[in-house]
């Protein structure tokens, strides 16, 4: 019987496992990559500043109780706006839709949450959503956002991806050097709306608090 | 010619992966158990600063009871049935010793290290793959060490025909190679420019969509091929070895391995429900889910069928309750899933608390009860001494199993009543309830959930109890026993 010859055949049982576990991964997930999740037109990729947000949402997991995903069902879009849509996230790398709502939708919280209220809350959540089981991320108004890393991620999904980002996106020292005004320039402009003392100073002192980054990619969650 | 000899197996690699297990284990469950009580008690997230909060935590529980606890309990008991099925002692070659031991080291700092950098927040964001680039390509050298350690005992066995088990751990190796290659393909951005940034720092390789489906066709398997594979794999030596009975059917263990191998995968991107994922995808999930109750349930049925005729030993060994339990708990968490797979029940279900009470009374019930059985049936065999406490064994047994049923109740009510609110409507259509509001009502669901903590946890460490006791005062043995595991 065929099955009695495979199993003394560990090199052909391994094989033959191997063929069967692919069928899947081959017939469900490599089609996509040739059609789907294309951006939508005219879409623009995130700043540098936003990028350096955005790993700040991943450093401190935000994707652990907040989604970013809103399904096609009238009480979500009552709840959070219009459903997603694929191409919108054609250049998040990684996705970060989340699995569980602990929290809120985050997807659109840039229509409806302004950069004050996101100071306010981060500081003390139940404070402003009195009940809210959220804790302060108080650390993110002292340490300071990589801005450097996300310039390089920038510049790395432009050279491998073909991410539309300007000419001026190189991975040279100085190319970065002459970049960093633009992201501190968008940084100060948060900080402008913020009323905590030590993240201007530190702002103007051209650093940029990992809170001021956050608050850039919410407000660009839209 | 072969003497008739009993052979002499060397049990040096599996003891050092149970002690692995058992602290592992104990770390995993505890940071579980605190992040639990943190969702009933927020003040609890200021324990340790900004490496204290749920969100840093949360990883650090996921990734070491999966990579920490679960996979250290594979590894131990590879190298425990691997040499006995296969009919080789692993230390009939030196340089398979060397390369286990290698594979031991390089597993045991590598997973310390990757913990401590989950806690300084080095993440990429993808569940149960957080571990950044550095920590992946460590974990690919102890996969490929443990391959060849299992492709090489397998290239000098003396048993010709690979065992039902030596399946499953071959689909285990194989599987997770796979799936956790192509799903952490990504570019360290510091390498991809002239050294700007951080080091550690990588860019997937997917974007959006695509990267979704990639992650959950991962997130979904790394569960098959972690969490219930090899734990097929152990059920299939340690039940009819410690009952003394024979298979049920060797014609339903080649169904249900095969079907599994196929099915499994496909189910994938169930997970994406609702999403933006191509419709026939997610139909294809939910349809493949449910064709994967022929396979669970066929392991599962062979298992219990294998006690047919002697479901006393029930009554009087403790080993036995535990394993049947784990196939009875692996039943109900594999019709729970496909349940949870039909797209009008995903629509209440997904993001709710019943995901993780899915999650828990799999992985409680059935993962950590086979992997407890396993090491209280290696331990006599291993220490060549009697098990320290039958009395323990059974309280700790009906601890556990009420921390069980008090973890998934308790979530099925959470879940179901938070998805039926978030979609509740007045009677002109506005939506009742604000989200606070269906966080606030959670809190007496999540206070059972965090006490169900408490009481596994404290189970958990009875058993470890019981393990040094057994290799420290348990009764020394003059001959290793057959079947039934002597105890005390």
């Amino acid at each position: 019987m065929f099955f009695h010859w495979l199993e003394k055949n560990p090199f052909f049982f391994a094989s033959a496992i191997s063929i069967v576990i692919s069928f899947a991964g081959l017939i469900e997930i490599v089609p996509n990559f040739a059609k789907a999740a294309q951006p939508l037109v005219d879409m623009k990729p995130r700043s540098v500043l936003e990028l350096a947000g955005k790993n700040v949402y991943m450093k401190d997991n935000c994707n652990t109780c907040h989604s970013q995903m809103i399904r096609p069902f009238k009480s979500e879009t009552d709840r959070y706006g219009d459903y997603s849509l694929s191409g919108e996230y054609a250049y998040d790398r990684p996705f970060l839709w989340g699995s569980k709502r602990t929290g809120p939708d985050l997807h659109r919280v840039g229509n409806y949450r302004t950069t004050d209220w996101h100071e306010n809350h981060m500081l003390n959540p139940s404070e402003i959503v009195p009940g809210s089981i959220m804790p302060a991320y108080k650390h993110q108004f002292s340490n300071l956002a990589d801005i450097e890393t996300a310039y390089a991620e920038a510049v790395t999904v432009k050279n491998a991806f073909h991410t539309p980002y300007g000419d001026e996106f190189q991975g040279t020292r100085a190319a970065w050097e002459a970049h960093k005004p633009k992201v501190l320039a968008d940084a100060a402009a948060i900080a402008a709306d913020m009323k905590n003392q030590d993240v201007k100073d530190a702002v103007a002192r051209g650093e940029v608090p990992e809170i001021v980054a956050l608050i850039a990619y919410l407000n660009s969650l839209k | 010619m072969q003497s008739n000899a009993a052979l002499e197996y060397d049990y040096s690699l599996a003891k050092k992966f149970t002690f692995l297990t058992i602290l592992f284990g104990i770390l995993g469950m505890l940071v579980g158990t605190l992040i639990a009580a943190q969702m009933a008690f927020p003040e609890l997230n200021y324990l340790l600063g900004e490496y204290g909060t749920f969100s840093r935590l949360r990883p650090i529980h996921t990734n070491t009871v999966v990579f920490g606890f679960t996979v250290s309990g594979v590894f131990a008991t590879w190298f425990y049935v691997g040499q006995r099925v296969l009919k080789v002692s692993m230390a009939e070659s030196k340089f398979l010793m060397f390369i286990g031991n290698l594979q031991f080291w390089l597993y045991f700092v590598g997973a310390l290290l990757a913990t401590i950098s989950l806690f300084f927040g080095f993440s990429t964001a993808k569940e149960y793959a957080e571990y950044e680039w550095p920590f992946d390509v460590v974990v690919v050298l102890v996969w490929v060490l443990w391959g060849v350690s299992m492709m090489g005992l397998i290239g000098i066995r003396r048993e010709k025909a690979l065992y039902i088990s030596v399946w499953y751990y071959l689909a285990c190796f194989l599987g997770i190679a796979m799936l956790y290659l192509f799903n952490n393909m990504s570019i360290p951005t510091y390498f991809a420019t002239e050294g700007l940034g951080s080091v550690w720092h990588s860019v997937s390789m997917y974007s959006g969509t695509n990267d979704a489906l990639v992650q959950w066709w991962y997130g979904h398997n790394a569960v098959a091929f972690a969490f219930t594979v090899p734990i097929i794999a152990m059920s299939y030596y340690f039940l009819p070895k410690e009952s003394g009975q024979a298979i049920y059917s060797y014609k339903l263990s080649l169904l249900s391995f095969w079907g599994l191998m196929f099915v499994y995968l496909w189910a994938g991107s169930h997970h994406l429900l609702w999403s933006t994922v191509p419709d026939w995808m997610q139909t294809m999930g939910s349809a493949f889910s449910i064709v994967l109750i022929l396979p669970s349930w066929g392991s599962a049925i062979n298992m219990l069928l294998t006690m047919k005729g002697e479901w006393n030993q029930l009554t009087d060994n403790p080993l036995i309750k535990f394993m049947v339990l784990a196939s009875t708990f692996y039943m109900l968490s594999t019709i729970e899933g496909p349940i949870q797979a039909i797209k009008s029940v995903n629509a209440i279900a997904h993001f709710t608390d019943w995901i993780p009470g899915h999650v828990h009374d799999g992985v409680l019930g059935w993962v950590v009860f086979m992997i407890m059985a396993a090491i209280f049936h290696m331990a006599p065999r291993m220490f060549k001494r009697e098990l320290y406490s039958k009395k323990m064994m059974e309280q700790q047994f009906w601890l556990q199993t009420t921390a069980v049923v008090l973890y998934f109740t308790s979530m099925w009510i959470a879940g179901i009543t938070q998805g039926m609110m978030w979609r509740a409507v007045d009677e002109y259509g506005n939506l009742m309830f604000s989200f606070i509001d269906t966080v606030t009502v959670l809190h007496p669901y999540y206070t059972i959930r965090a006490v169900a903590g408490v009481l596994y946890v404290t189970g958990f460490v009875m058993f470890a109890y019981n393990i040094y006791k057994t290799m420290t005062v348990g009764k020394v043995l003059s001959q290793e026993p057959q079947f039934r595991t002597p105890m005390a």
